[in-house]
């Protein structure tokens, strides 16, 4: 967790220096949700992410340094320099892949379950998604599917309570999202996402239920950016009070810190190790390979 | 040079279509099929009656009417390596899942930098001429022949179906393959056994000195019509099936107008922004200098299919059509 935190900090430096090419979404505020479901995960397990998918990526397994270089747009990088943030790659560690497209990845999860559960084999694919995701038809359609097949399939809401910078309740109909599973017959878990350790405790017993046959689950872990929607986001849709207040109350990382009732020289340890393998990621990336830009044409087409 | 002679048997378009899914479903566990309707009813348009019977319904899956989820979950079982096909009942309603195409099915492979295939076959079919109207008789494959990262297949006869589906199935990118509702029920023959042909190679069906037809689909059949009948007012015509329209074999196509000189493209889809205005670009392009005349294209007109008879003959095209443009062609000097 500290080091999505860290990493992604140095990210939002590196893209306002102006190092960065595209857009960047950062999760900060939500790494509880990222490391509590992808430590109940097996390696052979799969994830399909979202557009605001660093988190996502380290906590299946993805190296600082290939996810850095990406972001560099460097050959080194986990997608080779032709994805980019919002469409990163890491299926060697069982992310598929993160999606620019709300709720694209839905589908592709379900699909990736129907295929362990043909081949009998025992494992479970898991999409992360955000709250704005349930109000996209691919939501509905996958999670219908997948209840009828019984695929074993768990779908991870991180709901932060905006979608992009519209909140809650100008946006879906109901408050308890855990409805929405309801209506397809499907299991539900319902979790604190600041909290990493009942997430974790959470994401395994979803993860167990899907993966002995019994069917997919909506795991909803209710979290908080404690970010805006992307690096630059001015966040005039939010209360002024509400991100200052929120910081205080709802870091994951403090929250841990606390329960884990380390020493503050042990944490200082950990603090020092975490933000020297971030600056050797950029380092690594800034020593990185540009692609040619003839490359380009590469990997269109499977030969 | 000894002839082999291949023992053959005559078969409907649809049979054929059946019979490449079956063989390919035999030859490897990992090729299953999805869609509305296609495993008690046997599809729609039938085309896969028995294959519940003889492969059971894990690998002959009934779906729910969830044009986003059959892609969706086509495209996720492909990337872990399976080789699903699935079936949009009408091509009308790929439209539904034009998100799972273009933004995952063809892209997947390019944005990891070349970690994923997505080998997934998109069977879907349609056409005029049956009155269906607006929503179930159009013709798309332009739509997505605009996008790299698919492939698109479009035959025209039994065995190019049979073929070409097989190796559709067993390519390793995402293929859109459109059958045409109104070629089901046609016969040709075909080899006793299954022979895959490649993609991207064209069919040169009828040979001829005059003026060349590229055709797909339905009006291949009306450009083999047009060649018959225009024989005997001695005009000979050359018939080019692209069959796969992307990639597209350029050089057959590039080979046939170089010789000919003359050019009229011809397919159901609406003329304006069609398949055919990328074979007039091409040939315009690439053989210049080599025509004697514009190209012609044939195609709808450009109004979505109505409903009634008479004004959905008005706007697909026919035989009297494709031969008007091999005249207007032949008339300039």
């Amino acid at each position: 967790m500290l080091l999505i935190r860290r990493f992604e900090e140095k990210v939002e430096e590196r893209f306002r220096a102006g190092d960065l090419a595209g857009f960047l979404h950062v999760a900060i505020g939500q790494e509880a949700v990222a490391v509590g479901v992808c430590q109940a995960l097996e390696p052979d397990d799969v994830i399909a992410s979202t557009h605001r998918a660093h988190g996502h990526a380290l906590a299946k397994g993805t190296t600082p340094n290939a996810l850095m270089a990406e972001l560099y747009g460097k050959v080194e990088g986990c997608s080779g320099g032709y994805g980019g943030s919002m469409h990163l790659y890491d299926v060697e560690k069982g992310n598929l892949g993160a999606n620019a497209v709300v709720g694209g990845g839905l589908p592709s999860v379900v699909g990736s379950a129907l295929a362990f559960q043909l081949r009998r084999q025992p494992r479970v694919a898991a999409a992360f998604f955000g709250d704005g995701a349930t109000n996209i038809g691919t939501f509905h359609e996958s999670l219908n599917l997948a209840q009828l097949w019984r695929v074993p399939a768990v779908f991870v809401c991180e709901n932060n309570g905006y979608a992009e910078s519209t909140p809650s309740h100008q946006q879906l109909p109901i408050k308890d999202l855990a409805k929405r599973a309801v209506a397809y017959g499907m299991r539900s878990i319902v979790v604190d996402g600041q909290d990493v350790e009942a997430t974790h405790r959470a994401a395994l017993e979803a993860v167990r239920h899907a993966r002995e046959g019994q069917g997919p689950v909506f795991l909803l872990a209710n979290t908080y950016r404690l970010t805006g929607h992307y690096v630059g986001d001015p966040q005039v849709y939010r209360p002024k009070d509400e991100l200052p207040q929120l910081r205080v109350t709802e870091d994951p990382i403090e929250k841990l810190k606390v329960s884990l009732g380390l020493a503050n020289s042990e944490w200082q340890a950990l603090e020092a190790k975490v933000v020297q393998a971030v600056d050797a990621s950029v380092e690594f990336a800034e020593a990185g390979t540009d692609p040619r830009p003839e490359d380009a044409l590469k990997h269109v087409y499977a030969d | 040079m000894t002839e082999v002679a291949i023992s053959t048997r005559e078969i409907t378009y649809r049979e054929a279509v059946r019979e490449g899914l079956a063989e390919a479903m035999r030859a490897d566990p990992d090729v299953f099929i999805m869609g509305e309707d296609i495993a008690e009813m046997g599809g729609s348009m039938g085309v896969t009656q028995g294959l519940l019977a003889e492969f059971g319904s894990e690998r002959v899956r009934n779906t729910p009417i969830s044009e986003m989820a059959i892609v969706g979950t086509g495209v996720g079982a492909a990337m872990q390596g399976m080789r699903p096909v699935v079936e949009i009942m009408y091509q009308d309603f790929m439209t539904l899942a034009m998100e799972q195409i273009v933004l995952q099915a063809a892209k997947h492979r390019y944005m990891s930098g070349g970690q994923h295939s997505v080998p997934l076959t998109l069977r879907t079919q349609g056409g005029a001429g049956w009155s269906p109207g607006a929503q179930h008789a159009e013709q798309l494959e332009a739509w997505v022949c605009h996008v790299p990262g698919l492939k698109v297949v479009y035959p025209a006869t039994p065995e190019d179906a049979r073929g070409l589906l097989w190796s559709s199935i067993y390519d390793n990118n995402c293929v859109i393959f459109f059958e045409h509702r109104n070629l089901y029920p046609i016969k040709a023959p075909v080899a006793e056994q299954l022979m895959p042909i490649e993609l991207g190679r064209a069919r040169v069906h009828r040979v001829g000195a005059d003026v060349t037809v590229v055709a797909t689909g339905r009006l291949v059949h009306a450009a083999l019509t047009v060649a018959e009948q225009a024989a005997g007012e001695g005009v000979s015509v050359e018939v080019v099936d692209p069959r796969t329209l992307l990639p597209l074999d350029e050089g057959t196509i590039l080979a046939s107008v170089m010789k000919t000189n003359r050019c009229v493209v011809a397919h159901e889809a609406v003329v304006q922004m069609g398949f055919g205005a990328e074979l007039a670009a091409l040939i315009q392009e690439k053989a210049f200098d080599y025509l004697d005349a514009p190209i012609e294209r044939v195609g709808s007109k450009f109004a979505p299919v109505p409903f009634a008879p008479v004004m959905e003959e008005y706007v697909i095209p026919h035989e009297a059509d494709v031969m008007a443009a091999v005249k207007r062609t032949l008339a300039r000097s």
